[in-house]
């Protein structure tokens, strides 16, 4: 069929040198497009392999070695090396989840007063001072903050209370130092994005600065407030060194905060090195692994859950 | 000679060194509506941003002058900002409702000024939502997110949230601007309702509106009052050459 000639003339020609050279543009985005789907597959992969690694051995100790799920989850006596090896992982989760849960109570006070301070208060010496140096707290390798902790607050907890001053409370102390950054930093964002309008209208009805705080800045950002405390609890929980530093690691339910206790993450550390591979030893460290793992996951949903109430 | 509910003399706005405002003095009569309009950009909100001390929130912004409501000086260091800003109320250009129910935004403010009485707030959000003709639309979800409500919706929320403190003044800045017609329509049928009470203060960019919902005119530009009048004065014969230009659209 024959076109219009003059009318059809550009697009012809464009099309002729389209089969011929391809456009750059086009290349441009499939380069885009091909890199940005490697780094997702490198992505998925690692996650995936790290998934099902971890989950293979970690069910390991329930298929082959015979023991059940309510044995480890729920028993109170670890050893592993006993003539009948015992798998009770009980005093270890009872240990993690009661450090972390008293570093996010420590710090989410603390963490939401500091973000309260330098976005509400003094805007001017907050961002010039204040968040500099909590960036750097951030920026302390775990190891140092353990040994801050073995050195400081270990002797001031034996001098004060009971006891040998390691334990849970000491763990959960250097835990809380180590999660103020993540708590404050996400707070601090979340309030500093708080739309001026709401405050104004805030203060437009008589509020005091407080007032406006406390019932209209605090319960607007609560969510992502939020956030920040449960992406804190999460790193507190996986923290391993700073804690197996303080915490005195004896594998029971310590009958006072100021009593040797373990957590999930002291007993992989410390043991893993000393197990042979394959061994039910070893299996079981996995699972206590899994046990992390699938914890990490809730932290995600919460985190997830508590964004979407974010953006209601 | 009539009192007026609010009056400001010779109020300077300064932003850090710059001069936003630059000697304005205005009367306010009770049960009026005074529209102040201007190009953008001639501090018509800097000036009702001093009327309720507003621009404290703003760190180097310094305001100057008298400002008189109820026989006292509110533009001076000891006042209450607390009490007065009870006394003069304020209408954004955004709807911005809080992050609560339609019962909570209402009654957020007569809370802060210590009611808290259930039968009694009930009484309260129920006749502010009358007033502000949104009762019907929202009698049956009053404890839902104020943040559900249409934008239109929003805005007469927010104006019925400023009446629950019984304020002298309200003032308005740009209401409907962000508006559809309809909604547009609705809050100018509000204001006009609202004006039996209440002084009002409005700032507006939209000529036809001004016409329409205002008694008095005030014509701002670079940061001074070049007319005041009645507005049917202002928008049939204005004194001013530069008043006449700019309603009739031949400005700048
Ligand atoms: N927070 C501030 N800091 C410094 N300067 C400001 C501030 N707010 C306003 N200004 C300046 O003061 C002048 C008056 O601003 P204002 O917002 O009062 O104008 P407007 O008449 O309300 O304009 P529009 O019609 O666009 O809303 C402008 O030159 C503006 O740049
Ligand atoms: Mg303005």
């Amino acid at each position: 069929m024959e076109r219009p000639a003059v009318k059809d003339n550009h697009m012809e020609q464009q099309g002729n040198r389209a089969r011929k050279v391809v456009k750059p543009h086009v290349v441009e985005e499939w380069v885009g497009k091909v890199y940005t789907a490697i780094c997702i597959l490198v992505l998925v992969v690692t996650i995936g392999a790290i998934v099902y690694f971890v989950s293979s051995r970690g069910l390991t100790t329930f298929i082959k070695d015979g023991v059940s799920l309510s044995g480890l989850l729920g028993g109170l006596k670890w050893d592993p090396e006993a003539d009948i090896p015992l798998y009770g992982a009980l005093p270890f989760i009872f240990g993690s989840f009661s450090t972390s849960l008293l570093a996010a109570l420590i710090a989410a006070p603390l963490g939401v007063c500091a973000a309260v301070f330098m976005t509400q208060i003094m805007p001017g010496i907050g961002k010039r001072i204040l968040q500099p140096v909590i960036e750097l707290l951030a920026g302390i390798p775990s190891v140092v903050f353990g040994f801050v902790g073995l050195s400081v607050i270990v002797p001031a907890l034996r001098s004060i209370f009971p006891g040998q001053g390691i334990g849970i409370a000491a763990g959960a102390i250097v835990l809380s130092l180590m999660i103020l950054p993540t708590i404050t930093t996400i707070a601090t964002d979340a309030l500093a994005g708080l739309s001026a309008g709401l405050k104004e209208g805030s203060y437009a009805l008589g509020a005091t600065r407080w007032q406006t705080i406390y019932r209209i800045v605090i319960p607007t950002t609560l969510p992502a407030l939020l956030t920040g405390v449960v992406l804190g609890m999460s790193r507190a929980f996986g923290e391993a060194l700073a804690v197996q530093m303080v915490i005195g690691n004896s594998p029971h339910i310590p009958h006072s905060l100021f009593e040797s206790a373990s957590t999930l993450t002291s007993v992989i550390t410390l043991d893993m090195g000393n197990t042979v591979m394959g061994s039910a030893h070893n299996n079981a460290l996995w699972s206590l692994a899994l046990i992390l793992l699938a914890m990490t996951f809730v932290f995600v949903f919460v985190v997830r859950f508590l964004e979407r109430r974010k953006n209601r | 000679m009539e009192t007026q509910s609010l009056t400001a003399k010779n109020i300077h706005v300064h932003y850090g060194e710059k001069e936003a405002i630059k000697g304005v003095s205005l009367d306010f009569a009770p049960r009026e509506v005074t529209a102040l309009i201007g190009p953008s950009g001639c501090g018509k909100s800097t000036f009702l941003r001093s009327l309720n001390r507003m621009n404290d929130t703003i760190d180097n912004a310094r305001v100057t002058g008298e400002i008189w409501i109820d026989g006292e000086n509110i533009n001076e260091p000891g006042v209450d900002v607390v009490l007065l800003r009870q006394k003069i109320g304020m209408v954004w250009q955004r709807p911005n409702p809080f992050h609560k129910s339609i019962y909570e935004n209402i009654a957020f403010g007569p809370r802060y000024h210590g009611i808290k009485n259930k039968k009694q707030l009930d009484h309260i959000v129920e006749d502010c939502l009358r007033k502000a003709a949104l009762w019907d639309e929202t009698k049956d979800r009053l404890h839902n997110s104020a943040l559900a409500l249409s934008g239109g919706q929003q805005q007469r929320l927010c104006i019925a949230r400023s009446i629950a403190v019984k304020p002298k003044v309200i003032l308005m800045d740009e209401p409907a601007s962000a508006l559809d017609p309809v909604s547009t329509a609705k809050v100018e049928e509000l204001i006009s309702e609202l004006k039996q009470d209440y002084t009002i203060v409005i700032v507006t960019h939209n000529m036809h509106q001004a016409a329409r919902v205002s008694d008095k005119t005030a014509f701002f530009y670079m940061g001074k009052v070049v007319e005041y009048d009645r507005t049917e004065k202002i928008f049939t014969n204005p004194s001013e050459k530069a008043t006449d230009d700019y309603i009739s659209g031949r400005f700048g």
